[in-house]
């Protein structure tokens, strides 16, 4: 098998594990219609390599009833020479509670998803570790109100199978 | 009381219910069944297709349309026919937008066939031509496409059944139930049988863009065919689009105004909504509907291995999104084994005598269903082949 051939067998291992980690490597073979040994290689390959970082559930905390606050956070930053904004986001990625870094383009440098007990907690979080961390120029934070679709999953129930049981 | 059936027009009565009918009213009193009898994809419309639609409404296109359909959608049509197929249709006259492939189907037939013409008809098929073709006042004549060749039907058989009295011959590839595709050798051999004996051909397509190992082949595109194919084709596979009923049909203008003139008296145009959607679709609907695809060739994959490891010989369909597994290691009838599959396992799959007599001995299951209902249904089918088999 060519380099194109386990490229576009990764992807496709990808694609379908995206949409569904708990498919066994026997299941992802059928589809594709490989051997489960060369499914089974090129996932251990991948989780080596990082690009399979992790398998998690997405969870739909608002039907459950844990209380669960989220906020996005603008934070403006002076980028560090050498270093650019890597070391203040590492910093700020550190804390467990913060979900998701990533560095913007526009108006502010740092989009910071946070999740915590209520509004209190997320409050507390930006006053005393975020704002006040040295080379951040500032912050503004959002609540989530309600999540509609994350990660490409419709939160609400979705769209049921309207067709009839038997066609032509 | 009155016996309103004597009323009824024998060309009606005499046309027999339909296989899939009765299954349907038994698979449809029971909760919980997992369906692979269905006939139509399991994803919903894309939604930049449907957004296209209420954006119609809101600016409220609720007119009728011209008779032909809408002329930009014609010329869409007409746009996509020829980079796809390198066949050429001028969208004033050679193109007609109907109510579903079902439509076309019925002008079609109509427009060509004489009372007491013959038609051919490779089987097994969709369930409308046999009645289609009865209806038209003609006679179907089918011929027994072979399991040993895949359902794939030959030149030399459609040659075989040719008579005096033959008009024309209905194609249909990719294969609703097989999944069967020609491949441009086994088309241009037809095309030559076609040719030598004057036929007409009436060309389904609608399952051209769900091919899975090379590229689906045009009839009309072959050397000579155009004129002589009325080629119809339509939404409903491809993208999603089975209930909004729009569909087409091309061909030489002479046919085309002629299947116009039935049209615009029992139908007068295709819902101008679906139109609309319809134009979307062309204009930018590739993306998804590749996507769709690919995730209907993993799906077959996977249906078609499991099929031959529970030991219901399978072979690999080319296209269309059926597979048509031999369950006579079973003992059973096609019905028979239907039957019993639903009512032990509440699995649903479509007799394969329903096609056509050709098909006894198989069943046509589909896999637009999702991979999770896919997963279990192929469990129960090797649970409940396991007992019949160990029965016999
Ligand atoms: C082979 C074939 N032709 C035609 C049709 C009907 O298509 P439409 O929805 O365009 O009327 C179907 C639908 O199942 C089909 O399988």
């Amino acid at each position: 098998m060519g380099n194109n051939n386990n490229d576009k067998t990764d992807q496709s291992i990808l694609e379908l594990l995206e949409q569904n980690c708990r498919l066994t490597s026997g299941e992802i073979a059928a589809l594709l219609d490989l051997e489960e040994m060369i499914i089974q290689q090129r996932i251990v390959a991948m989780e080596q390599k990082g690009i399979i970082c992790t398998y998690q559930a997405m969870v739909n905390w608002e039907k459950t009833a844990t209380e669960k606050v989220n906020a996005l956070i603008e934070v403006k930053i002076t980028p560090q020479r050498e270093v650019g904004f890597d070391a203040v986001a590492e910093r700020i990625y550190r804390f467990p509670e913060v979900h998701s870094v990533l560095l913007m383009s526009g108006d502010y440098d740092l989009a910071v998803f946070l999740e915590g007990k209520n509004m209190k907690d997320v409050a507390q979080f930006v006053s005393s570790k975020l704002a006040t961390m040295e080379h951040v120029l500032s912050t503004a934070t959002h609540f989530v109100l309600k999540t509609y679709k994350k990660h490409g999953c419709i939160m609400e129930d979705g769209e049921t199978d309207r067709r009839l049981v038997i066609t032509p | 009381m009155s016996d309103w059936h004597n009323y009824l027009n024998d060309t009606v009565k005499n046309i027999p219910p339909s296989g899939i009918r009765r299954f349907f009213s038994l698979a449809a009193e029971m909760e919980g069944v997992i369906s692979l009898g269905v006939g139509e994809p399991d994803f919903v419309t894309p939604w930049h297709i449907r957004e296209a639609c209420v954006y119609s409404l809101e600016k409220g296109h609720t007119t009728y349309t011209a008779n032909q359909g809408l002329l930009a959608l014609r010329k869409a049509v007409g746009k996509h026919l020829s980079q796809t197929y390198q066949v050429d249709y001028n969208p004033q006259d050679q193109l007609l937008i109907t109510v579903g492939v079902s439509e076309g189907l019925d002008l079609a037939l109509r427009v060509i066939v004489q009372p007491g013409d013959e038609v051919l008809i490779p089987e097994p098929c969709y369930v409308s031509y046999v009645p289609g073709v009865i209806l038209a006042g003609g006679v179907p004549v089918s011929i027994s496409a072979k399991p040993e060749d895949h359902f794939e039907v030959t030149a030399a058989m459609i040659e075989q059944a040719v008579t005096p009295r033959t008009k024309a011959l209905l194609l249909s590839y990719p294969n609703n139930p097989t999944g069967a595709v020609l491949s441009k050798q086994q088309l241009s051999a037809i095309a030559a049988v076609v040719k030598r004996h004057d036929l007409i051909v009436i060309s389904d397509e609608i399952y051209d863009h769900l091919t899975y190992r090379g590229k689906h082949t045009c009839f009309a595109s072959l050397p000579g065919m155009q004129e002589r194919t009325i080629l119809l084709n339509g939404f409903s596979k491809a993208y999603a689009m089975t209930g909004w009923r729009v569909g087409y049909a091309a061909s030489n203008a002479e046919f085309i105004e002629a299947m116009n003139k039935i049209h615009q008296y029992t139908m007068l145009c295709a819902p101008v909504t679906a139109q609309m959607a319809a134009i979307e679709a062309l204009k930018s609907g590739r993306q998804e509907m590749l996507k769709m695809i690919e995730q209907y060739d993993r799906r077959r994959r996977m249906v078609v291995r499991a099929f031959n490891e529970i030991g219901l010989p399978c072979f690999e369909p080319g296209g269309a999104f059926y597979v048509f597994p031999d369950i006579r290691p079973t003992g059973l009838s096609s019905v028979a084994f239907a039957e019993e599959l639903i009512k032990e396992t509440k699995v649903a799959v479509v007799p394969g005598n329903a096609f056509g007599s050709s098909g006894e001995g198989f069943v046509r299951c589909s896999y637009a269903a999702s991979l999770a209902s896919l997963t279990e249904a192929m469990k129960r089918i090797a649970d409940f082949t396991a007992r019949k088999i160990k029965r016999l």
